[in-house]
C-alpha cells in the first residue's frame, strides 16, 4: 500500500508541467525530527514539483506542522535532507528560507493590529523616498495589491478594524510575494468564507501558472480536491502515500490518514452521524451519568426519565429551546427557531449570516432583543450565568479564545462551569470532582497523560472533547454547538459527531452550527438556514438536501425546499459553493 | 480502567523541564542557600533575636503580598495597598477611644471599602487595574493624612501594642497572624470555588465569562480581600511602631508586595497563584537585604542587588514559549 514519491516509480507517467528529470521545486528526503525523545517525524518524504499544488495531509500529530517548520527554517532536521530546486539546503532561520524563495502563510494571522493595512503589507520593506517612508506610494501600491486579492478596504485603517477574512487576505498578500517559488499554506482557509476561498484559489492558480509550487494544508476535503494536483499523506511521522489527487478516492484518503477503516460502517457517507435519526443511541453508560449528576437529572429529566416527564415534542414543557425575534444592532434581524428535546437542529448560513451571533445572543454573551425560552420558561435577564442556570450551554467556535483555560489542567477545565454544583459552602468536593472527571475522560476518550495535564498541551481534538465534557457535566437541557468539529483531526471529528448523536438520544436539544454541508445534512433532523441575519429557510426531513441547502445559503429560498427552480438555484450565483461529491448520496 | 486512555501524549524538553522546576521550586532553593550562606558567614544569623527581628519585618509584607498574589492571579495589580495601610493606620488613634476591637474592625472595614472601590472600577467600569488602583493609591494616602494630620500620632493601647510586639511560644504574634492568613489564602486558592474561578478568570477571562462564571463578583472580591489584608498589615505596623504615621507607613509596600509575588513564581500574566512561593519570596527579599545590611553593604548597593534578584526571578517565572 505505501508508495514512495513516484519519481522512482516508473509506472506513474510524468505529469504535464513537470518534465522528467527536472529537479523538484522542494524536496524533503527521509527527514527525522524528535523533541525530547518523542519522534515527530521518523523518515518523512515530500516531493513538490515545479508548478503544482501539492496537498499535505495527515491527522493532527501526524507531523504536518513539524515538516512545514523544517521546510521553512523554524526547526532543523535531526537527520535527512531538504533540497530546494535540486540543491541541498539547511535553513537556519525562517528569514533564510524566505530569502531563498519559500513563502509561508500560517493558520494564525500574524499582523500588527494597531498599524494600518498598508504598513502591515510593507512591514520591513517600505518604499522609501529620500530616506523616509513614502506613505503615498505605499498606500497606492497596497490598494493595487489587495485589489488582486479581491479585497477592498481602506488601506490607511488599522488592521484590527478589519474582519477576520479580510485580515487573512492581508496576511496572505503580505506573505506571498509574486516572485515566490514555493508557497506553503498551513490551513489558510479555516477563517475564510466561501467567496474568499475562491479568491484565494484564484491567487493559487495564478501562482501555479507562473510556475510556482504551492504546498496546501487543509482539513476540508472539498477544497483539496478542487485545487490540488498531487497529495502526500503523513501518518505517525512517516509518508504513507504520494500520488495524484484525482486518483485517490476520498474514502481511501481518509483511511490512509487514519490507518484504520473508521468510517467503514457509514458507507457512502462522510460523517459518523447515524444514518437514521431514529437509530441514535444513548451512550451505554448514560445511567451511570444519571447517578453522578442526580440533582440536575431530576430537575430536567433526561433519557428514560424524560419520557415519563414533561419533555417530548408538544409536551407541556414545550420545546427545549425557543427563540423568537432575536434582533441586535448589526447582525441579527428577527431570528426565530425552536429546538425540541432530543432533536438536532442544524443552523446553516454563510460567514456573517448570523449563526454564531445567534448562539451568543441566546446565552446573553451578545446584547440583543427578543425572547429566549427554555422549556417554555423565558430567561429574562440574559447572561452566560443565567443561561447556565437555565440549562443552556454553548460550545464556542473559537476554542482558543473563548473555550479552554490553557494554563489549567484537564480536570479543572472539565469541572469549571460545574464548580458551584460540586461545592458545599464554596468548598469543592474533590471526590465528586474526580469521579466526574474520570467518567468523562473515559466516555469521551480524552487522551491526556493524566487529569492534571495542562489543556494547552493537548491536541485540538482532545481540547474540544474537554470542552464538550465541561458542558456535559452540567447536564444541560440545550446545547449550542458552534462549529464543533472545526480544526480537529478526522478521528476526533467522527468521535464528536457520534457524541452529538448520543446527546440527542439522551434527550438534549442540540443546535448544531456548521459550515460543512455534510455535517448539516447528515447530522440534523431539521436545518434552519440564516441569511444576512434572518431565517431564509427551514428544511425538514427529506427537504434537507444539498441543492436546497445551497439555495437557502445564498438567500434565494424564501420558504422550505420548493422543488421549482431547484436546478437553476443550485447554479445561480453559487459558483463558489460546489456541491460536495458525497452530499448527493448523503441526502438520498 | 482509564489506563488505556491515559497514554503519555507529550514529553517536554529538558530545558523546559529545568525551567519548570526552577519556576516551581527555585525560590525555596534560593531561600535555603541564602540562609546557609548567611549562617556560615555570621553565626549570629541563626540567633533567636535575629529571627525575631526578621519576622517582625516580614510579617506585614507577607500579608500584603498574599492579597497582591490573588490580584495578580486575575491578571491585575493593586497599587493602593500601601495607601490602604496608611488609611488603616490613621483610623486607629481616631477610634481607639471606643476600645481596640472596634478600632481594628473599622480599619479592616475601611480596607474592604477601599478594595470595593478599586474592584468596582476594574470589574464594572472596565478601568485598567493599574490605573484604577494608582488613583486610589494617591487618593487614599491623601485621605489618611487628612484624617490623621501630617505628624505621627502615638498609640498606647496595650492590646494593639501586643499585636505588634508580643510573642506566643517565642514567635511574634504578627508572624502567627501572617501564618494563619497564608493557610487561609492557600486553602482558598486550592479548594474553594472562588479560588478556582479566580485562577480561570486570570488565565482566560472571556472563556470564563462564557462558561457562566461570575467574573465581576470574583474580581471585586479579590480587590476587597487585598484591601482587608493591607488594612490588617496597617494595624500590625501601628502596633509595632506604637504610632500612626500615615505619611510614612506603608510607603512602597505595593512594590515590596509585587516583588515578593514575582520572586515567588507567580506570573504577572495571571492564571496562576503561588501562595507558599509568595511567602518564600517575601522572606527571601527580606533576608537578602538584611544580610547585606548586616555586612555593612551600603543601601545603594543593596538596592542594585535587589534589582538583579528581581530580574532573575522574572526571567525564570516568565511564561515558557510554546514549542
Amino acid at each position: 500500500m505505501p508508495t514512495r514519491p513516484d519519481e522512482t516509480d516508473p509506472s506513474v507517467p510524468p505529469e504535464a508541467g513537470a518534465p522528467t528529470g527536472a529537479p523538484a521545486a522542494l524536496e524533503a528526503r527521509e527527514v527525522v525530527k524528535s523533541f525530547g525523545g518523542v519522534h515527530a517525524l521518523r523518515g518523512a518524504d515530500l516531493l513538490v514539483r515545479p508548478g503544482e499544488v501539492h496537498a499535505l495531509m495527515g491527522e493532527n500529530g501526524a507531523g504536518k506542522s513539524t515538516l512545514i517548520k523544517l521546510l521553512t527554517g523554524v526547526y532543523r532536521p535531526d537527520d535527512g535532507v531538504i533540497a530546494l530546486h535540486g540543491t541541498e539546503r539547511a535553513f537556519r532561520t525562517p528569514l533564510e528560507a524566505q530569502a531563498a524563495g519559500i513563502s509561508t502563510i500560517y493558520q494564525e494571522v500574524n499582523l500588527v493590529p494597531m498599524m494600518s493595512v498598508a504598513r502591515n503589507l510593507f512591514l520591513g520593506r517600505e518604499p522609501r523616498r529620500r530616506g523616509l517612508v513614502d506613505v503615498r506610494a505605499m498606500n497606492r501600491m497596497s490598494g493595487e495589491i489587495l485589489e488582486r486579492y479581491g479585497v477592498r478596504v481602506d488601506v490607511t485603517a488599522p488592521v484590527h478594524t478589519l474582519g477576520l477574512g479580510a485580515r487573512q487576505m492581508v496576511a496572505l498578500a503580505r506573505a506571498v510575494r509574486l516572485d515566490a517559488k514555493v508557497v506553503i499554506m498551513d490551513e489558510p482557509t479555516s477563517s475564510l468564507e466561501p467567496r474568499e476561498v475562491q479568491t484565494l484559489f484564484g491567487v493559487i492558480r495564478t501562482l501555479r501558472e507562473q510556475g510556482a509550487s504551492v504546498v496546501f494544508v487543509s482539513h476540508r476535503l472539498d477544497e483539496l480536491y478542487e485545487i490540488c494536483d498531487r497529495v502526500t499523506v503523513l501518518r505517525d511521522g512517516r509518508t504513507v502515500h504520494t500520488g495524484a489527487m484525482a486518483e485517490l478516492p476520498r474514502t481511501e484518503l481518509v483511511a490512509l490518514m487514519l490507518g484504520r477503516a473508521l468510517l467503514a460502517a457509514h458507507d457512502g457517507r462522510v460523517t459518523a452521524f447515524a444514518p437514521d435519526k431514529a437509530q441514535r443511541q444513548a451512550a451505554p453508560d448514560d445511567e451511570a451519568l444519571g447517578e453522578l449528576l442526580p440533582a440536575a437529572r431530576r430537575k430536567w429529566g433526561r433519557g428514560k426519565d424524560r419520557d415519563r416527564q414533561a419533555g417530548g415534542p408538544g409536551g407541556p414543557g414545550g420545546p427545549a429551546l425557543s427563540i423568537s425575534g432575536l434582533t441586535d444592532r448589526h447582525r441579527l434581524r428577527g431570528v426565530s427557531l425552536d429546538v425540541e428535546p432530543g432533536e438536532v437542529v442544524g443552523l446553516g448560513g454563510l460567514l456573517g449570516a448570523g449563526r454564531s451571533e445567534t448562539a451568543q445572543a441566546v446565552i446573553g454573551a451578545r446584547p440583543a432583543t427578543g425572547a429566549v425560552k427554555v422549556g417554555g420558561k423565558e430567561i429574562r435577564r440574559r447572561s452566560p450565568q443565567a443561561a447556565v442556570r437555565a440549562g443552556i450551554a454553548m460550545l464556542a467556535e473559537d476554542r482558543k479564545a473563548d473555550g479552554v483555560i490553557p494554563g489549567l489542567s484537564v480536570r479543572e477545565n472539565i469541572v469549571l462551569a460545574a464548580l458551584p454544583r460540586l461545592s458545599r459552602a464554596g468548598i469543592v468536593s474533590t471526590a465528586r470532582q474526580d469521579r466526574i472527571v474520570e467518567f468523562f475522560m473515559t466516555r469521551l476518550r480524552i487522551k491526556a497523560s493524566s487529569p492534571a495535564q495542562l489543556v494547552q498541551d493537548l491536541s485540538g481534538g482532545n481540547q474540544q472533547k474537554v470542552l464538550l465534557a465541561r458542558w456535559m457535566c452540567l447536564n444541560p437541557r440545550v446545547l449550542l454547538l458552534d462549529e464543533p468539529t472545526r480544526g480537529i483531526d478526522v478521528g476526533a471529528k467522527a468521535e464528536v459527531q457520534t457524541i452529538i448523536d448520543q446527546l440527542a438520544a439522551e434527550g438534549i436539544g442540540v443546535l448544531l452550527i456548521s459550515s460543512e454541508l455534510d455535517e448539516l445534512i447528515e447530522g440534523s433532523d431539521r436545518v434552519v438556514v440564516l441569511h444576512t441575519g434572518s431565517v431564509a429557510a427551514r428544511l425538514d426531513g427529506d427537504e434537507v438536501t444539498a441543492p436546497n441547502l445551497m439555495r437557502a445559503l445564498a438567500g434565494e429560498g424564501s420558504d422550505s425546499g420548493a422543488e421549482a427552480g431547484l436546478e437553476a438555484g443550485s447554479e445561480a450565483g453559487l459558483e463558489f459553493l460546489e456541491p460536495p461529491q458525497t452530499a448527493e448520496e448523503g441526502a438520498s | 480502567m482509564t489506563a488505556a486512555v491515559l497514554e503519555p501524549v507529550d514529553g517536554a524538553g529538558t530545558r523546559d523541564r529545568v525551567l519548570d522546576l526552577a519556576q516551581r521550586y527555585g525560590v525555596y532553593a534560593a531561600l535555603v542557600v541564602l540562609i546557609a550562606v548567611a549562617t556560615a558567614m555570621n553565626s549570629d544569623f541563626m540567633s533567636v533575636s535575629n529571627w525575631r527581628v526578621q519576622l517582625f519585618q516580614v510579617a506585614p509584607t507577607v500579608l500584603v503580598a498574599l492579597g497582591m498574589a490573588l490580584v495578580i492571579g486575575t491578571e491585575g495589580v493593586d497599587l493602593s495597598v500601601g495607601a490602604t495601610i496608611a488609611l488603616a493606620a490613621s483610623i486607629i488613634p481616631l477610634y481607639i477611644g471606643y476600645g481596640p476591637a472596634p478600632a481594628i474592625v473599622l480599619a479592616l472595614l475601611l480596607g474592604a471599602a477601599a478594595g470595593l472601590v478599586g474592584g468596582a472600577m476594574v470589574a464594572f467600569a472596565g478601568v485598567q487595574p493599574i490605573v484604577a488602583t494608582l488613583s486610589l493609591m494617591i487618593g487614599l494616602r491623601g485621605l489618611a493624612e487628612l484624617m490623621n494630620g501630617a505628624a505621627a500620632k502615638p498609640v498606647e493601647d496595650p492590646s494593639i501594642l501586643d499585636l505588634g510586639e508580643h510573642g506566643i511560644a517565642g514567635v511574634p504574634v504578627m508572624a502567627w497572624i501572617a501564618l494563619a492568613a497564608t493557610g487561609a489564602v492557600a486553602y482558598t486558592v486550592r479548594r474553594t470555588t472562588f479560588g478556582r474561578q479566580l485562577v480561570a478568570i486570570g488565565d482566560n477571562k472571556r472563556a470564563s465569562l462564557l462558561a457562566g462564571l461570575p467574573v465581576r463578583r470574583v474580581l471585586v472580591t479579590v480587590y476587597v480581600l487585598s484591601g482587608i489584608l493591607a488594612a490588617l498589615a496597617g494595624v500590625l505596623i501601628v502596633g509595632h511602631g506604637a504610632e500612626a504615621d500615615p505619611a510614612n507607613q506603608g510607603l512602597n509596600m505595593e512594590l515590596s508586595a509585587i516583588t515578593a509575588v514575582v520572586v515567588g513564581g507567580t506570573p504577572l500574566s495571571g492564571g496562576r497563584v503561588r501562595v507558599l512561593g509568595t511567602v518564600a519570596g517575601a522572606m527571601f527579599m527580606q533576608l537578602a537585604s538584611a544580610v547585606l545590611i548586616q555586612h555593612n553593604v551600603p543601601t545603594s548597593t543593596t538596592q542594585i542587588v535587589e534589582a538583579v534578584l528581581i530580574c532573575l526571578a522574572v526571567y525564570v517565572s516568565r511564561e515558557r514559549g510554546t514549542r
